[in-house]
């Protein structure tokens, strides 16, 4: 079965739907329940079906490091970065039948509540994990 | 307690109990209590009869189920339908078990878990490594699918070809986890064709243990894929060669061909190959003929057009891919296929553009190594 990772951002992708072009802190505090217990449910409704691997959420900052050569310390930079960066927020990885099973479920992760109680209508990125190579290739 | 011994009988005395009427999930959760009560009191001295052992106490704990169930719901009246003891035979149950865990119901990753658990023995964690899932989501992925087949009547015996799909898928998920799959698919197919006259399931058996054959030829150390035509042949498993061509063999001669059987000719056709270039192509390519016209197989359809390349030329390689292209349409494995026969053609440039896509386009990282190598290779000439 092909593993899939489903990547939620808080920036960048695609142009937004207006229903999540306000960012989570301009919601309010039933909103935002509303939101993370939709995302718990998704976690739930994975591993029910025996399809779910992992979920995590990462914390917004994010911090560049590189190498800094023989005897130096790593180099770092923790931006500013432009707006358009891509930033991702967290994921699931999921186990499942099918490329078009992985696409589903990222709709309906995408269908979550947000502003409003609305729909998100926001991008999710789907990638597909390596597999291990066939048992068979000739 | 010897495992190997649990492992051979759980699923034996499984099918007994489901042979005998009792439900499929029901009978599956009594045998794993069986079998616990087993690591507690055979200690090292097991009994005389363990299968008999194992099938008193299983069934004692689907009637202790019962009861609590019936009590649970005061109705007593659910004792009253304590299945009559049956005929226990291993063979057929074996293959009765079969058919329910690769029940069409079920979807491909479903029949695969339960197969390794009910009628493989092997425990939920390790299907669980072997899938790198998490345990939970195994132990989910099992009871839905035992769920899913409980109940469902067996009247009539079920489809081979469900089951052997099954079994080829759980052949290449491949042997790079803690639990050997290939191994797996192996003994399991072993079972099945003792317990089923198919030339199809010979066939499929044979198909494995040739392509196992050349396991230890597959990859190199850093885990790079190498192909067929690089492999040290010395490497490869006589002994399982001289078995899997044995049993093929004996399956063609029956003049019942099926897909299995015909894959299995091909392999055994390079297996025989002491080099690379002694390869009998002409053969194979009558081989793929027929596999193509027996399916539609897109990657099939992709092996006879480089086969092609080695009997006519590249060139002519080349344009049965090209005769292809539409019906294939951006199939991964096309642009590989392309860059090795235009490296052959002597199209040096084209292949290294084609192996640099290729690379990007692959879907397991040995192949994704290799290709990105041979475009590097063919780079700094």
């Amino acid at each position: 079965m092909p593993k899939y990772l489903l990547l939620k951002h808080y920036t960048g992708g695609p142009e937004r739907h207006p229903n999540s072009a306000s960012p989570m802190s301009e919601w309010t505090e039933d909103e935002i329940t509303a939101h993370v217990a939709f995302l718990r449910q998704v976690a739930d409704m994975l591993r029910e079906r025996g399809e779910f691997v992992d979920a995590q959420a990462l914390r917004p900052e994010r911090t560049y490091v590189q190498y800094g050569g023989p005897d130096a310390a790593p180099v770092t930079t923790d931006g500013p970065f432009p707006e358009t960066k891509e930033l991702a927020a967290g994921w699931y990885m999921v186990d499942v039948e099918s490329e078009a099973r992985a696409i589903e479920i990222a709709a309906y992760v995408s269908s979550g509540p947000g502003k409003g109680g609305l729909p998100l209508y926001e991008w999710i990125e789907v990638r597909p994990v390596m597999t291990d190579i066939p048992a068979t290739t000739e | 307690m010897n495992e190997d011994v649990v492992r051979v009988l759980a699923p034996q005395v499984l099918g007994i109990l489901v042979r005998r009427g009792n439900d499929f999930a029901a009978a599956e959760d009594a045998v794993q209590d069986a079998l616990l009560e087993a690591h507690r009191t055979w200690g090292d001295a097991p009994p005389d009869d363990p299968k008999g052992w194992l099938v008193t106490v299983a069934g004692r704990k689907l009637i202790d189920a019962r009861r609590s169930a019936a009590a649970r719901r005061r109705r007593e009246d659910v004792l009253a339908l304590e299945p009559e003891p049956g005929p226990a035979e291993q063979v057929d149950d074996t293959l009765l078990l079969l058919f329910l865990c690769c029940h069409p119901a079920l979807t491909p990753a479903s029949a695969i878990a339960l197969t390794l658990r009910a009628v493989g023995g092997l425990t939920t964690r390790e299907i669980a490594e072997a899938f790198l899932v998490p345990e939970a989501t195994m132990a989910q992925r099992i009871s839905r699918a035992k769920r899913t087949v409980s109940g469902r009547p067996l009247a009539q015996p079920g489809d081979v070809a469900v089951v052997l799909r099954v079994l080829y898928l759980i052949f290449n998920e491949g042997y790079s986890g803690r639990v050997d799959l290939c191994a797996e698919a192996i003994r399991l197919t072993r079972q099945l064709q003792l317990a089923c006259d198919e030339p199809e399931v010979a066939g499929l058996l044979a198909l494995m243990l040739l392509h196992d054959a050349r396991r230890a030829a597959r990859t190199d150390e850093h885990g790079t894929f190498i192909p067929l035509g690089q492999q040290d042949r010395t490497r490869w498993n006589q002994g399982e060669i001289a078995e899997g061509v044995r049993i093929l063999q004996t399956a063609l001669a029956r003049e019942r061909r099926g897909e299995y059987q015909i894959q299995a000719a091909i392999a055994a056709l390079h297996d025989d190959a002491r080099a690379a270039e002694e390869t009998d192509w002409p053969q194979i390519l009558a081989w793929y003929d027929e596999l193509l016209a027996l399916t539609d197989n897109p990657l099939a359809a992709l092996s006879r057009a480089v086969t092609v390349g080695e009997v006519d030329g590249p060139l002519a390689g080349l344009s049965a891919v090209d005769d292809l292209a539409a019906r294939l349409g951006d199939h991964h494995r096309v642009d590989a296929v392309r860059a090795y026969l235009h490296e052959r053609a002597g199209h040096l440039d084209l292949a290294a553009e084609h192996y640099t896509r290729a690379a990007a386009q692959a879907r397991s990282t040995p192949e994704r190594d290799y290709l990105t190598k041979q475009a590097a290779r063919l780079r700094r000439r």
